[in-house]
C-alpha cells in the first residue's frame, strides 16, 4: 500500500492532464464555455439569497451581508459534494480504461477531487468580487488559516472520494444513496444558518460530530466573521483526515484487483 | 538468451459474482451479506497452469479459439489483471495495442487526445512533441487533428490509438489482434512498423486469428485452447496442429448438425414449401448417407482435390423400374455447385428390388473451402419423388490456400522467362 501510494507522485503528470482535459472537456460545445464556472455558483447563490433575504428574511443581523456569509460555506460544499458524486462515479465511467489499458485507478476519483476544487478556486474570485462590492473584508489575521483548511477538506474529500469510488463498482446503489445523504448532510450543516445560533447551540455535541460542520465554521470564520476561533478544532479534523484518507485508500487498495473485473 | 516475457504456471480464475447486477448495498445490509458479496462465490478458470516464455527479441504469436484464454493471457502480461497464481515477469517497458483509443475523450481535439493518451502511456509532455508529428503523420490525420475525437469515424479513432501506442517506443509490444483497424495500406503500414519493431530488436507478443499471420511475422506461436497450453514452438508447426484440432471439432459439429437435421427432416411435409427436409413416397427409400474420404472412412471435411464418395442405402419395398438417383452440391449461399442424376448421366432404370447400395464417386473434389450441404434423391423420371433428402447433409471442404468462388479446378501458371517470381 505505501509504495502504491508513492507512486501516486509519479502520476501527476498524469492526474495534471487529466484534470486539465475533464476542465476543458466539461464545457466544450457550450456557448459560455469556461464562464459557466463562475455562472453556476452565482445561480445557486442568487437563488439562496432571494429566498434567505426576501422571502423568509433573516432577523441575525451578524450574518450581513448575508450573500457573503452564505457564499463562504456554499463554495467549499459545492467543492465536496460535486467531488463525491463525480468520484463515486468515476471507476464505473471510467471502465473502459480500467479493463483495457494498464491504469492506475486511484488516478480517477483524484481527478474528479481536483477538477472541482479548481471550481472552487474560481468561484473565490468571485468571492472577492462580492466582498469588494459589500465592502465586507475577512480579518487579515486569519488568512494564513484558510489554505490549511482548504488542505484539510482536500484530504478528507480525497478520503471519501476514494473508498466511495471503489465501493461503488460492487455497490452501484451508493450512488443514488450519496445523492440523498449529501443533501440530508448539507441541511445538517451550517451553511444557510450560521453556527451561533441559539437552536444550533442545543444540539452542538451533535453538530460537532459533523467532519463538515468544523469546515464550514473555520470557511465563515476566516472569511467572514471577525475572529478565527476554530483552530483546535480544525487541527484535529486535519488527523482526522489523514486517518480517512489512509483508509480510504486502503480500502480501495484492497479491492482494486476487482476493479477490472467488477466494473 | 533472455527472456522479455516469462509466464511461470499461471492460472487465472475469473471469479463470477452471481447476481451481482441486483445486489445492493440495501440487500447486503438486510442481509447481512456485505462481506461476503464482495467476495466471489463462483469461479472460472480461464487459464490453467500455462508457462511460455518469449526471448528477447522474438515475436510470437499466440493463436487458439474464441474463449480459449488468449486475451487473459496478454492482459497478465500487460498487468491490467494479476495472475491468481504463478508470477508474470516482463522485463521493460511495455506498450500494449489492446483498446485502441480507450483513454480518449470524444469531447476533446485529436491533438489533445494524443497527449494525455501519451502520458497515460507512460511518455512525457516533451517525448510527445517530439513524436507529435511522426504520430499524426502515421494516423493519416493532419486535417482531423483539431476537431474533437467524437466526429472522427471509428477507423480514424483505431488510426490515432494505434499510432499513439506504436510511437511510445515500447521495448515489449502486446498487439490484440488489431491489425483490422485500417484499409489494406495501413495494415500495410502497421506491419512494416512491426517489422521496423522486429529489426530493432523489440520483443513482440501478438495474439491473432490470423494463421498466415503468425507464419509469416513470428518466430515462435503457442496455441492455448480451453486456458491450456497446447503447443509451443515453431510457428508452421503449431499452427498445423492447431488447424488439425479445429477441423476435428468441426466434423463433429458437422456430425450433430447432419444427425439432427436427418432427425428432424418430417416424412411427408410439404414439399413446394420446405427448404430443407424429407419427402416422397417412399416407394424406394434412402437412408445411411455417408460421405467417404479416400480411405473408406466416414467423414464429414475433406480436403479441397481430394477424392470423396457418397455412399447410401436404398430399399424398396416392392419390385420398381422407374427411378432415378440423383445428388446435388450446394453451398452456404444455396447456391448449387453441382447436381446430377443417372438420368442425365444417361443410364436407363431396369429395376430394384429389396435392399442395395448405391455410392457416387467424385476422383477430385475441387470446392474451394466452406461448408457445403447434399441433397440426395431418388424419383421417378418425371420428377415425382420416391425420397428426397434436401440439405440434410452438411459437409466441410478445408483448402489452405484461400481462393475465391466456388470451383477449384486444378491448375497451373506459365509464364516466359522474362516474367519472373521469387
Amino acid at each position: 500500500m505505501l509504495s502504491n501510494l508513492g507512486s501516486l507522485l509519479r502520476y501527476r503528470g498524469l492526474i495534471q492532464s487529466l484534470v486539465a482535459r475533464e476542465l476543458k472537456a466539461r464545457y466544450r460545445g457550450s456557448v459560455l464555455g469556461f464562464v459557466w464556472s463562475f455562472v453556476n455558483p452565482l445561480l445557486l447563490l442568487s437563488v439562496y439569497s432571494f429566498v434567505f433575504t426576501t422571502i423568509m428574511p433573516n432577523a441575525e443581523p451578524r450574518t450581513k451581508p448575508f450573500a457573503v456569509f452564505l457564499f463562504c460555506g456554499l463554495l467549499a460544499w459545492t467543492w465536496f459534494a460535486a467531488s463525491l458524486t463525480e468520484a463515486a462515479s468515476s471507476l464505473i465511467s471510467g471502465g473502459n480504461l480500467i479493463k483495457k489499458v494498464l491504469f492506475p485507478a486511484e488516478v480517477l476519483p483524484i481527478v474528479s477531487v481536483l477538477a472541482n476544487m479548481v471550481h472552487f478556486l474560481l468561484g473565490l474570485v468571485i468571492l472577492a468580487v462580492f466582498m469588494v462590492g459589500f465592502r465586507h473584508y475577512p480579518n487579515p489575521a486569519s488568512l494564513p488559516w484558510f489554505p490549511i483548511v482548504i488542505v484539510v477538506q482536500l484530504v478528507f474529500t480525497l478520503g471519501l472520494a476514494l473508498g466511495l469510488s471503489a465501493l461503488t463498482v460492487h455497490f452501484r446503489d451508493i450512488r443514488d444513496l450519496l445523492s440523498n445523504v449529501l443533501t440530508l448532510w448539507f441541511f445538517a450543516t451550517p451553511i444557510i444558518y450560521p453556527y451561533f445560533l441559539p437552536s444550533v447551540s442545543r444540539f452542538l455535541w451533535l453538530f460537532r460530530l459533523n467532519p463538515f460542520y468544523h469546515l464550514a465554521v473555520s470557511y465563515q470564520e476566516i472569511l467572514f466573521f471577525d475572529r478565527f476561533g476554530h483552530a483546535r478544532s480544525l487541527l484535529l479534523l486535519g488527523v482526522l483526515s489523514v486517518a480517512v484518507f489512509l483508509a480510504g485508500y486502503w480500502l480501495f487498495d484492497r479491492l482494486r484487483d476487482s476493479f477490472a473485473e467488477a466494473v | 538468451m533472455t527472456s522479455a516475457i516469462e509466464l511461470a504456471n499461471v492460472s487465472k480464475v475469473y471469479r463470477k459474482y452471481s447476481g451481482r447486477q441486483f445486489a445492493t448495498l440495501k440487500s447486503a445490509l438486510l442481509k447481512r451479506s456485505l462481506l461476503s458479496d464482495l467476495r466471489p462465490n463462483e469461479a472460472f478458470l480461464a487459464l490453467k497452469d500455462v508457462s511460455f516464455s518469449v526471448a528477447k527479441g522474438s515475436t510470437v504469436g499466440v493463436i487458439g479459439r474464441n474463449g480459449s484464454g488468449k486475451s487473459t493471457a496478454l492482459k497478465l502480461v500487460a498487468g491490467i489483471t494479476k495472475p491468481t497464481s504463478g508470477t508474470v515477469r516482463v522485463d521493460g517497458r511495455i506498450s500494449a495495442l489492446i483498446e485502441l483509443g480507450a483513454g480518449f475523450h470524444p469531447e476533446i481535439s485529436g491533438r489533445e487526445n494524443v497527449f494525455i493518451n501519451g502520458i497515460m502511456l507512460g511518455l512525457s509532455k516533451r517525448d510527445i512533441e517530439e513524436r507529435f508529428d511522426e504520430i499524426v503523420d502515421f494516423a493519416e490525420l493532419r486535417e482531423f487533428i483539431e476537431a474533437p475525437v467524437k466526429t472522427y469515424s471509428s477507423g480514424m479513432y483505431m488510426r490515432l490509438g494505434f499510432a499513439v501506442a506504436i510511437h511510445v517506443n515500447p521495448d515489449v509490444l502486446l498487439v490484440d489482434e488489431v491489425l483490422a483497424v485500417g484499409d489494406e495500406s495501413f495494415t500495410h503500414k502497421c506491419l512494416d512498423k512491426f517489422s521496423e519493431f522486429r529489426r530493432r530488436g523489440k520483443t513482440i507478443l501478438i495474439v491473432t486469428h490470423s494463421l498466415p499471420l503468425v507464419e509469416r511475422l513470428c518466430d515462435d506461436a503457442v496455441w492455448l485452447d480451453a486456458g491450456e497450453k497446447q503447443a509451443e514452438g515453431d510457428p508452421k508447426r503449431v499452427v498445423d496442429a492447431y488447424l488439425t484440432a479445429v477441423e476435428q471439432s468441426d466434423r463433429k459439429q458437422m456430425a450433430a448438425t447432419t444427425a439432427k437435421a436427418v432427425q428432424t427432416a418430417a416424412p411427408g411435409g410439404d414439399m413446394s414449401q420446405a427448404t430443407e427436409g424429407r419427402w416422397g413416397s417412399r416407394e424406394i427409400e434412402i437412408s445411411d448417407v455417408q460421405l467417404l474420404d479416400a480411405g473408406g472412412q466416414p467423414s464429414f471435411a475433406f480436403q479441397s482435390g481430394a477424392p470423396v464418395s457418397i455412399r447410401f442405402r436404398v430399399k424398396s419395398s416392392r419390385p420398381v423400374s422407374d427411378f432415378v438417383f440423383g445428388i446435388g452440391v450446394f453451398n452456404a449461399d444455396g447456391v448449387c455447385c453441382f447436381g446430377t442424376n443417372t438420368d442425365i448421366d444417361a443410364m436407363i432404370s431396369e429395376r430394384i428390388d429389396g435392399d442395395g447400395q448405391a455410392t457416387f464417386g467424385i476422383d477430385s473434389l475441387d470446392l474451394v473451402d466452406g461448408t457445403y450441404k447434399l441433397d440426395v434423391a431418388a424419383h421417378r423420371r418425371d420428377g415425382a419423388p420416391y425420397d428426397y433428402h434436401r440439405l440434410l447433409y452438411t459437409f466441410r471442404v478445408q483448402s489452405r490456400t484461400h481462393d475465391t468462388g466456388i470451383f477449384r479446378p486444378k491448375h497451373r501458371w506459365t509464364f516466359s522467362p522474362t516474367v519472373r517470381f521469387k
